[in-house]
C-alpha cells in the first residue's frame, strides 16, 4: 500500500460507524424517536455550538475539569514522587493507595455531597480525588524504577542524595508521571459529567446530557454525547504532545 | 618487554616512601559474602599509580564486583579501600559503566551529561568550558555534542560516557567491561583514545574485561584473579612502550605475555573443576 493511501486509513472506522447508524436509522430497525439520523445529529451539533449554548456548556465542564486536574498535579506529583523515593513510606500507604484507586469514586459522590453540598466546588473536588490517586501513584511508580544505573552513575559523580533525588529520580519519573496525569484527566472528565448529571447543576456537558433525556430531546442528547467525546479525545491527544515534547526521550533511552 | 610474575604485595602502605613510589589504591582484607557463599575472603591488593590495571578471571568470580566495592558502588562486609591514604569521599574517581544507555542522562544534551559533572563540583562557568574545551581537544569527537544521547550511536554514547567520567579530572577512573557492548571498529578507536589520555595525563585506570587480548594489549599490570572465594592467582607485568598499536599485538612480548596470563587461567579454572568434582 502507498504511503498516500495508508494516510486514509484512519478514515475508515468514523465511516464505516456512520455507515451503519445512516443504515439503522433508514431500516427503521431503531425507533427513530429513540436515535436521530447522523446528518441531522452533526447538524444540529454545529448549529448548538454556534448559535446555542453548547460552547458555554462545553467550556464549563473543560474548566471544571482542569480545575480537578491542577489540583490533582499539584498535590499528587509531589507526593507521589516523594512516596517513591521512600520504600518504606510507600510501603506503609500501600493499601491505602491501592484500596482508594480501587472504589469508584462516583460511590463518593453522596458522601461529598455531605461535606460540601451541591456546590460548583464539590464537583472539582471529588473528581480531584479521583484523579490524584492515579497521578500520585504513577509518579511514585517512576520513581521506583528509576534506572539503577543511572542513580549509582550520579552518585559516583559525587552527588548527594538531593541532587539524586532532583537531577535523576525526578526526570527518571517523568515519563511514568505523564502516564498518570494522562489517565488522570480522562478520569476528571468521566467523574464531572457524572457530577455535572447528578449533583445539582445549572450548566456542563453531563447536565445537558440528563435534561435533554428528560425531555427527550435526543437529537441534543446525541449532540451533547458527542461534545463530550471530542473534549475527552482532545485532552488526550494534547497530552500525547505535550508528552512526546516534554519527555522527548521517552522510550528511546 | 618482559612478562614477569611479581607476586601479591599485601605489605601495609608505606608512609615512608615518597607519594610516587606508594600504590594508588590498597584492598586490605575485603570480604564479601553473598548469602553463604563467600566471594572474597580477606582479599588484599596494591593497585599502581599512573598506570592502567587490568582485572581479568573466569566468569563468576567478582571482577565487577571488585570495582564495584573499590568505587562505593556496592557495599561490602569487612576490609579496607584507601587512596592514596584518603578514603573514597575524600577522592574524586570517575566511572564507566558496561550499559552506556542506562548511564547517561537522556534529558541533557551529550554536552551537558560531560557538563554534569564539573557542575556537581561546583566549578565556576568559564572553568566548566574551558575543561569542555580541553576535552573536546583530546578526544576530538566527530559528532555533535550538542545532540541528546539517544540520537547518537553506541560507541559514540560510550565516548561521551568516557569524557564525562574524566571531565573532573579524577584520580582514578574505572571502566567496567567498557567495550563489551560496542563493534570492533569502535572498540579499536576508543581504546586507542583511551590509551593516548593516559599518556596525556597519566591518570590511573582500573580496568574490567573479559577479552584477554584488551586486558594485555591496555595494561602496565594484569590482575589475574582465581575462582571463588576469589583471590589473586598472579600479578603479571606488561612492559610493551606506548603508544602501542595494532602491531603491538604481534609483537613477541606481546603473545609470551598473553600465552602466559592464559595458562595461569585455564590453570585456576582447572583447579576449580578438579575441585568441585
Amino acid at each position: 500500500m502507498s504511503p498516500r493511501a495508508r494516510a486514509w486509513l484512519p478514515l475508515i472506522g468514523p465511516l464505516v460507524l456512520i455507515a451503519v447508524w445512516s443504515l439503522l436509522v433508514q431500516s427503521k430497525a431503531v425507533n427513530p424517536i429513540l436515535l436521530p439520523g447522523p446528518g441531522v445529529t452533526l447538524a444540529h451539533l454545529w448549529n448548538a455550538t454556534v448559535g446555542g449554548t453548547m460552547g458555554a456548556d462545553f467550556l464549563a465542564t473543560l474548566s471544571r475539569t482542569a480545575q480537578a486536574f491542577a489540583i490533582a498535579t499539584v498535590i499528587g506529583v509531589p507526593l507521589g514522587v516523594a512516596l517513591g523515593a521512600s520504600e518504606s513510606l510507600y510501603r506503609s500507604v500501600e493499601f491505602l493507595v491501592d484500596f482508594f484507586r480501587s472504589t469508584p469514586s462516583s460511590a463518593l459522590i453522596p458522601l461529598f455531597m455531605l461535606f460540601f453540598g451541591i456546590s460548583d466546588f464539590n464537583k472539582v473536588a471529588i473528581s480531584a480525588f479521583a484523579a490524584v490517586l492515579v497521578v500520585m501513584f504513577n509518579s511514585a511508580y517512576g520513581v521506583m524504577n528509576a534506572k539503577r544505573t543511572r542513580i549509582m552513575a550520579a552518585s559516583v559523580m559525587g552527588a548527594s542524595p538531593w541532587r539524586i533525588f532532583r537531577d535523576v529520580l525526578l526526570w527518571e519519573s517523568l515519563s511514568q508521571t505523564f502516564v498518570g496525569l494522562r489517565s488522570g484527566i480522562s478520569l476528571a472528565l468521566v467523574i464531572v459529567v457524572v457530577a455535572e448529571m447528578f449533583i445539582g447543576s445549572e450548566n456542563g456537558l453531563g447536565h445537558r446530557i440528563i435534561n435533554a433525556q428528560q425531555v427527550l430531546n435526543v437529537k441534543d442528547m446525541y449532540a451533547s454525547i458527542l461534545a463530550a467525546g471530542v473534549l475527552g479525545y482532545l485532552l488526550n491527544v494534547g497530552f500525547l504532545l505535550l508528552d512526546k515534547r516534554i519527555v522527548h526521550w521517552s522510550g528511546r533511552a | 618487554m618482559s612478562a614477569l610474575p611479581v607476586g601479591v604485595n599485601a605489605a601495609p602502605v608505606d608512609a615512608t616512601l615518597p607519594p610516587s613510589a606508594r600504590a594508588q589504591i590498597t584492598i586490605r582484607g575485603l570480604s564479601k559474602r553473598f548469602g553463604d557463599a563467600p566471594l572474597y575472603e580477606g582479599f588484599d591488593l596494591d593497585i599502581p599509580r599512573r598506570a592502567i590495571t587490568s582485572i581479568f578471571g573466569p566468569n563468576g568470580c567478582g571482577k565487577s564486583t571488585l570495582i564495584n566495592m573499590v568505587a562505593g558502588l556496592i557495599p561490602f562486609d569487612r576490609g579496607e579501600v584507601l587512596f592514596d591514604g584518603k578514603t573514597l569521599r575524600q577522592t574524586t574517581i570517575g566511572y564507566v559503566f558496561q550499559n552506556y544507555r542506562d548511564a547517561l542522562f537522556p534529558w541533557r544534551r551529550a554536552i551537558d551529561n560531560i557538563r554534569y559533572p564539573l557542575k556537581l563540583a561546583g566549578r565556576s562557568k568559564p572553568e566548566v568550558e574551558r575543561r569542555i574545551e580541553q576535552l573536546v581537544a583530546s578526544f576530538q569527537p566527530t559528532f555533535d555534542l550538542n545532540r541528546y544521547p539517544y540520537e547518537l550511536s553506541g560507541g559514540q554514547q560510550q565516548l561521551v560516557s568516557i569524557m564525562r567520567a574524566l571531565a573532573p579530572e579524577p584520580e582514578v577512573l574505572f571502566l567496567d567491561e567498557p567495550f563489551s557492548a560496542l563493534d570492533y571498529e569502535m572498540t579499536l578507536f576508543i581504546r586507542d583514545r583511551l590509551q593516548q589520555v593516559f599518556i596525556e595525563t597519566g591518570t590511573t585506570m582500573v580496568l574490567v574485561s573479559h577479552d584477554l587480548d584488551e586486558a594485555v594489549w591496555l595494561a602496565d599490570t594484569i590482575v589475574l584473579l582465581t575462582r571463588r572465594p576469589t583471590r589473586v592467582a598472579e600479578l603479571m607485568r606488561f612492559e610493551a612502550p606506548r603508544p602501542r598499536d595494532i602491531g603491538t599485538l604481534t609483537d613477541a612480548g606481546f603473545t609470551v605475555a598473553k600465552a602466559h596470563a592464559l595458562g595461569v587461567f585455564q590453570r585456576e579454572v582447572r583447579k576449580a573443576e578438579g575441585a568441585s568434582r
